[in-house]
């Protein structure tokens, strides 16, 4: 579970391909290394202790299976498909058409083995959940056909130091075709989470991808109160909107599918959006949704993370400089102990 | 006045610096026998990326890769590293100095080094290179 992480959230871990070239949520890696770049869209909602998580994996042709690997700061006690315009509701609410975009730019255990909790299709996606440490799920996705990039050991290592549950979804491309799936066709999935505070990593998105590569992300709040977050006023994040949802917005929400449980109103509605260069992007959204205004610096990732695993290394660098540092003290020590008191 | 005591420590911490600079003089610049060197692989990373060694010395390097994902070691110059990265040689283990790690493992490659100067260290595994998963090796006389 969330050990060091008080609050919680999802992160989008987009890391995996298998035979064709595709992508999911966030930038994928193709066969031939090169970088996807998309602009991804969630909802994190929180109502009552529970997340709701809503983001959409979109159809991209070719054959075989490709997918994605998800960080989730908790077991989601239900995983269904997702309602098919609240994206996009979401959008238009905080983006009125002709509207000028602004353009601002505690540690699980190690566990030697990823262990399956629940699986389930939805459409044409293969959804796993995962429960392990950075190498068992790293582990998992190489056995599971999942090309991962170099910076993916690090990545999964950092998010599994928080939670160590994570979420595959592979999207099958010939059962996509046989639906009749369109490219570029998404299928939302949403997980409900029960957690006390949102979260949504976004240093992920940055998985795979050249530091110059541009990151474009939006990440929808809907919150019982105002919620306050981390990071605030960082290069990359921009704060677009912040207001009571509207009493449409929320009809409208509401009447879509597995949207049930949205209270009729008085929830708040933030949007952010990411752009921000791969390299830059190094922080997580901590969100505080307690009334107390303390979003977690660790949950942002503005905290360093102590690594636990870090191993021994007998062999580093030259032999000798630890001795000739132990030696150099030692002779000093010696120098000062020698010296006749004044 | 200069304490019985402090000059006992004085004296024996002069002694055992000396003894440990000498030392660390010889482990420094290599000996005559056949050295092991222990190397890992996390985060796509080499640990040490920093090796120095004496010339004529024959190192075994001892390679474990931490990541779940496929790594290697290809020591040589730029030319070869150059040449490992437009490769398609999925495996390695043949050539001294050269070998794959799967996931997990730990492998090992000998490489006697004739000539003083620099060689690189380098995973060649795609994009890997480009990720900095590259290390040095200073040949010392």
């Amino acid at each position: 579970m969330f050990r060091h992480l008080r609050s919680f959230g999802l992160a989008m871990l987009v890391l995996a391909v298998g035979a064709s070239p595709a992508l999911a949520c966030a930038g994928l890696l193709g066969p031939n290394g090169a970088v996807t770049l998309v602009r991804t869209t969630t909802l994190a909602a929180h109502h009552n202790g529970v997340e709701h998580y809503i983001t959409a994996f979109s159809f991209q042709g070719g054959g075989g299976k490709f997918g994605s690997i998800i960080p989730l700061p908790g077991i989601p006690t239900k995983v269904e498909r997702g309602g098919d315009w609240t994206l996009q509701r979401l959008i238009r609410e905080t983006q009125p058409a002709f509207a000028a975009r602004a353009q601002v730019f505690p540690a699980s255990e190690a566990q030697d083995k990823a262990r399956v909790i629940l699986e389930t299709r939805i459409d044409a996606l293969d959804i796993t959940i995962l429960e392990g440490g950075g190498a068992a799920v790293g582990r998992w996705a190489r056995e599971h056909g999942f090309l991962l990039p170099p910076d993916a050991p690090e990545m999964l290592d950092f998010y599994a130091s928080r939670s160590p549950i994570f979420m595959a979804a592979r999207f099958d491309a010939d059962a996509a075709k046989k639906r009749g799936q369109q490219i570029g066709d998404g299928t939302p999935i949403h997980l409900t989470i029960p957690i006390k505070n949102p979260w949504v990593p976004l240093r992920i998105l940055a998985l795979g991808k050249k530091g110059s590569d541009v990151v474009r992300a939006d990440v929808y709040l809907l919150t019982d109160i105002r919620p306050a977050f981390l990071p605030a006023g960082r290069g990359g994040l921009a704060l677009q909107y912040s207001a009571p949802a509207s009493t449409e917005l929320m009809r409208d929400l509401r009447s879509d599918k597995s949207m049930g449980w949205m209270p009729v109103g008085g929830m708040w509605l933030t949007h952010l959006a990411i752009n921000s260069a791969a390299r830059d992007l190094r922080y997580d959204l901590a969100v505080d949704v307690s009334g107390r205004g303390r979003p977690s610096r660790e949950a942002a990732g503005l905290e360093p993370v102590r690594d636990p695993f870090l191993p021994e290394l007998p062999g580093s660098m030259p032999a000798g400089v630890p001795l000739i540092l132990m030696g150099a003290l030692l002779t000093g020590a010696a120098l000062v102990a020698g010296r006749r008191p004044a | 006045m200069r304490s019985p005591f402090r000059a006992i420590v004085a004296r024996t911490a002069l002694v055992a610096g000396v003894l440990v600079l000498f030392g660390a003089a010889l482990a420094t610049s290599g000996s005559a026998a056949p050295r092991t060197i222990t190397v890992s692989m996390r985060h796509s990373r080499f640990a040490p990326e920093y090796v120095i060694v004496r010339r004529g010395a024959t190192v075994r390097f001892v390679i474990t890769n931490l990541d779940p994902i496929d790594h290697e070691f290809i020591l040589g110059d730029e030319a070869v590293q150059r040449r490992h990265e437009t490769g398609t040689d999925p495996v390695h283990g043949h050539v001294p100095g050269e070998v794959s790690v799967p996931p997990g493992e730990t492998a090992e490659t000998s490489y006697t080094f004739t000539r003083p100067g620099v060689l690189l260290i380098g995973c060649h595994a795609p994009r890997h290179y480009a990720y900095g998963m590259r290390g040095r090796l200073l040949i010392v006389y």
